[in-house]
């Protein structure tokens, strides 16, 4: 009896905040609700509408494009950068708060400094190339498609790659340094420590970091609201962007809310991969097998 | 205006006719009997707030609250504005409607009147009172406002769009004055761009200075719905605005594409485009800069009309400034009368001439101000609002209008041609395809 006292305001805050406004969420996008208008049901319309709309698909194809590349560049840059924080290097605990910095300046804030610095007019990479001569016009970041893309995913990279590295640094300093003297004395190489050791002990740490690493970019929305809101020819409108602006400045609420709900099966997937890539490892928390 | 004291207000409130049978008031502003007929009791203690767009210009912001304030000193009312960026006014618009509670009064923009009518108080009684005294309302201002044959909204003006240009620029590549037809634009923008001082307009998703797509694809005859809200978007005459639009992106100035609202701006104060569209803030951010270089570029700086359509008449899109009274506001009476003491000549030709002009006024008698000839320069922006077309053109406005407008269709498609990411049929047809979804309701 208790217990459940004391789980109660967890509880409450859990079903007020994250429950109920998912649940009416999904409601919504059953419903042909518009700003100012309450909604009639109308099953699955919305999305049976969005899945006929080439600007719903464009922006899924975007969202997985951009999670998906995002995503393994993150893993990739933050287990590098992981690794070098874990060696013995001189101030090293400076390093480490330096690497966070991306990650704690407020999206928005970092997001109008991509702006400039991806400017049509007055970029700084177009600015500085252009001095040294190595190239004569502007370059176009976001004004072209491809390029716009690989613009706003260098700038989640950049933003993201501090939380997969510091999570990923914790990991790594819960290898026990036995085991790497114990592969030593075998006379593993490098490789081989890195390999045998660290990424199977590291797995259940990597699991649980890309999980969130993978929600946030496929849910990331200030980034391309503040860069492009979606443009050029909306070639980075991704599912949240597109589910704001149809319904907010739309106004068909119940639209917007249904593109949202579409995001959440995969989601969900996500995180069931991840559930399950943790389970497959139950060894590593001292299971039998 | 300091002069104007409380005893002065009540007149204006019950006997307006009597100050001017006696001559106090100039012709232009003479007062019809309409006029003297409008009076409402603010409620007892009532207490105001206001949302609103966050100015533009400062001196919209200081003249407005200095005006505010005369209000609460005159008659007791206290009045809080609170501002916001232009683009989240909507959106607390919308839910301040869908759950009934918020600002007694909101200055929105565009058709939000028209989203929900139902919320709002019916203001015809002070619409009809201003639009006696002031020489009428304009067309556009009834469409923006009315709904079912009622005023639920008092249209505060719009941000006029004008053709923004460098003088010297223009007489260099051999115009001595701005076209007027769409195909000596072209040619303007092609010379521009043989001299090296391209032209530049924003082809991403900006809401506010992509409105020029709109009046592309106006000119030439085209338009979303007709009168029936049946999409026709998908015409000749689009396909021609569209084959323009090619013609016209190959004259400006690279990165266009991904141009949002305030690019245009900086690269015009930057010198690096020639021409581009915009509200009369890049003329007040060089005028009001105290950088030599920033005041020889003012000098420099002319604006002129948006060249006239196909059929000779003038149809922009601007961006309209409805003021909605909602019905959850205890104080509806102190709510008409805050708007109409804002509207009236004393309030309003003082704060319009501090911003410079930059909000365009939806009364007929205020284009006489003086303010708008002294400096011919504002003189385009004074018209703007007379020459604007409603963005649900040729049909009604309503939850369609707004969305097809806010997912950007016609700027998409204009872009998708221009750039040659689409042939102009292909773009075209899309549009047509996504402004069905909408109208199809």
């Amino acid at each position: 009896m208790l217990g459940a006292l004391f789980m109660l305001p967890a509880a409450l805050l859990l079903l007020m905040l994250l429950a109920y406004p998912l649940g009416l969420g999904t409601w919504l996008g059953f419903t042909d609700a518009k700003i100012g208008r309450p909604g009639q049901w109308i099953g699955l319309d919305n999305f049976s509408f969005i899945i006929g709309d080439s600007l719903v698909r464009l922006a899924l194809f975007n969202t997985l494009f951009y999670t998906i590349v995002a995503s393994i560049i993150k893993f990739a840059l933050g287990l590098w950068l992981a690794v070098l924080l874990n060696e013995h290097l001189p101030f090293k605990s400076f390093f480490r708060a330096i690497v966070l910095l991306p990650f704690i300046v407020p999206t928005a804030l970092s997001a109008i400094a991509f702006w400039w610095i991806y400017d049509a007019q007055f970029s700084i990479i177009s600015w500085a190339l252009v001095k040294l001569g190595w190239i004569d016009t502007y370059i176009d970041f976001l004004g072209d498609p491809w390029l716009a893309r690989a613009s706003v995913i260098a700038a989640n990279i950049w933003r993201g790659v501090p939380f997969v590295a510091i999570c990923l640094l914790a990991g790594l300093q819960t290898i026990p340094p036995s085991l790497y003297e114990a592969a030593a004395l075998d006379g593993a190489s490098g490789w081989q420590r890195f390999r045998r050791i660290t990424l199977p002990l590291l797995t259940p740490i990597i699991a649980v970091v890309m999980t969130f690493s993978v929600l946030f970019t496929f849910t990331d929305f200030q980034l391309i609201y503040v860069l492009t809101r979606g443009g050029p020819l909306n070639a980075t409108h991704l599912m949240a962007t597109l589910s704001f602006q149809r319904a907010i400045p739309g106004g068909n609420l119940g639209e917007g809310a249904a593109i949202a709900t579409a995001m959440v099966p995969f989601l969900l997937a996500t995180v069931l991969l991840s559930y399950f890539g943790l389970q497959r490892r139950a060894w590593q928390q001292g299971a039998d097998r | 205006m300091d002069e104007f004291k409380r005893r002065d207000f009540l007149k204006t409130t019950a006997g307006v006719a009597a100050t001017t049978a006696l001559g106090a008031g100039p012709a232009l502003f003479a007062p019809d009997a309409a006029a003297q007929t409008y009076k409402v009791v603010p409620e007892k203690g009532a207490k105001l707030r206001v949302l609103r767009w966050k100015r533009f210009v400062q001196g919209d912001e200081d003249v407005w609250i200095a005006n505010t304030k005369k209000f609460t000193q005159m008659t007791g009312i206290e009045v809080r504005v609170d501002q916001e960026g232009w683009e989240d006014v909507r959106p607390k618009a919308a839910v301040a409607a869908n759950i009934g509670s918020g600002p007694d009064i909101i200055i929105s923009t565009m058709e939000d009147a028209h989203q929900y009518p139902d919320k709002l108080v019916d203001v015809t009684d002070l619409a009809n009172y201003l639009g006696a005294k002031y020489g009428g309302w304009y067309p556009i201002a009834k469409d923006y406002a009315m709904h079912g044959g009622k005023w639920v909204a008092i249209m505060m003006g719009a941000a006029g769009n004008a053709m923004v240009y460098r003088e010297s620029m223009l007489k260099a590549a051999g115009f001595e004055t701005f076209p007027r037809d769409v195909p000596g634009f072209v040619k303007l923008c092609q010379a521009l761009k043989a001299k090296g001082t391209p032209a530049g307009f924003a082809l991403g998703n900006a809401t506010g200075d992509s409105s020029w797509t709109h009046w592309l694809v106006w000119a030439h005859g085209g338009k979303l719905v007709d009168a029936k809200n049946n999409v026709v978007i998908n015409s000749p005459e689009t396909i021609a605005a569209l084959e323009t639009g090619k013609q016209l992106y190959e004259t400006f100035i690279p990165g266009t594409l991904s141009w949002l609202d305030p690019n245009n701006n900086k690269a015009f104060l930057d010198g690096q485009i020639s021409l581009t569209a915009n509200g009369i803030s890049v003329y007040y951010a060089a005028k009001t800069s105290q950088d030599p270089k920033m005041q020889a570029l003012a000098n420099d700086i002319q604006h002129a009309y948006f060249p006239l359509g196909h059929d000779g008449k003038a149809r922009e899109l601007n961006l309209v400034f409805p003021m909605m009274i909602f019905k959850y506001s205890k104080y509806p009476n102190a709510a008409k009368e805050y708007l109409r003491f804002m509207m009236e000549k004393e309030q309003y030709v003082p704060w319009q001439e501090a911003s410079i002009g930059y909000v365009c006024h939806p009364l007929a008698a205020y284009e006489s101000s003086a303010f708008w000839t002294a400096d011919p320069k504002k003189t385009p922006y004074r018209d703007c609002f007379k020459n604007g077309t409603p963005g649900g053109y040729a049909g009604t406005m309503g939850y369609a209008s707004a969305a097809a407008l806010a997912d950007f269709i016609i700027p998409n498609m204009v872009a998708e041609a221009a750039s040659g990411a689409k042939s102009p049929k292909e773009a075209a047809e899309r549009a047509q395809q996504r402004a069905e979804r909408y109208y199809k309701v």
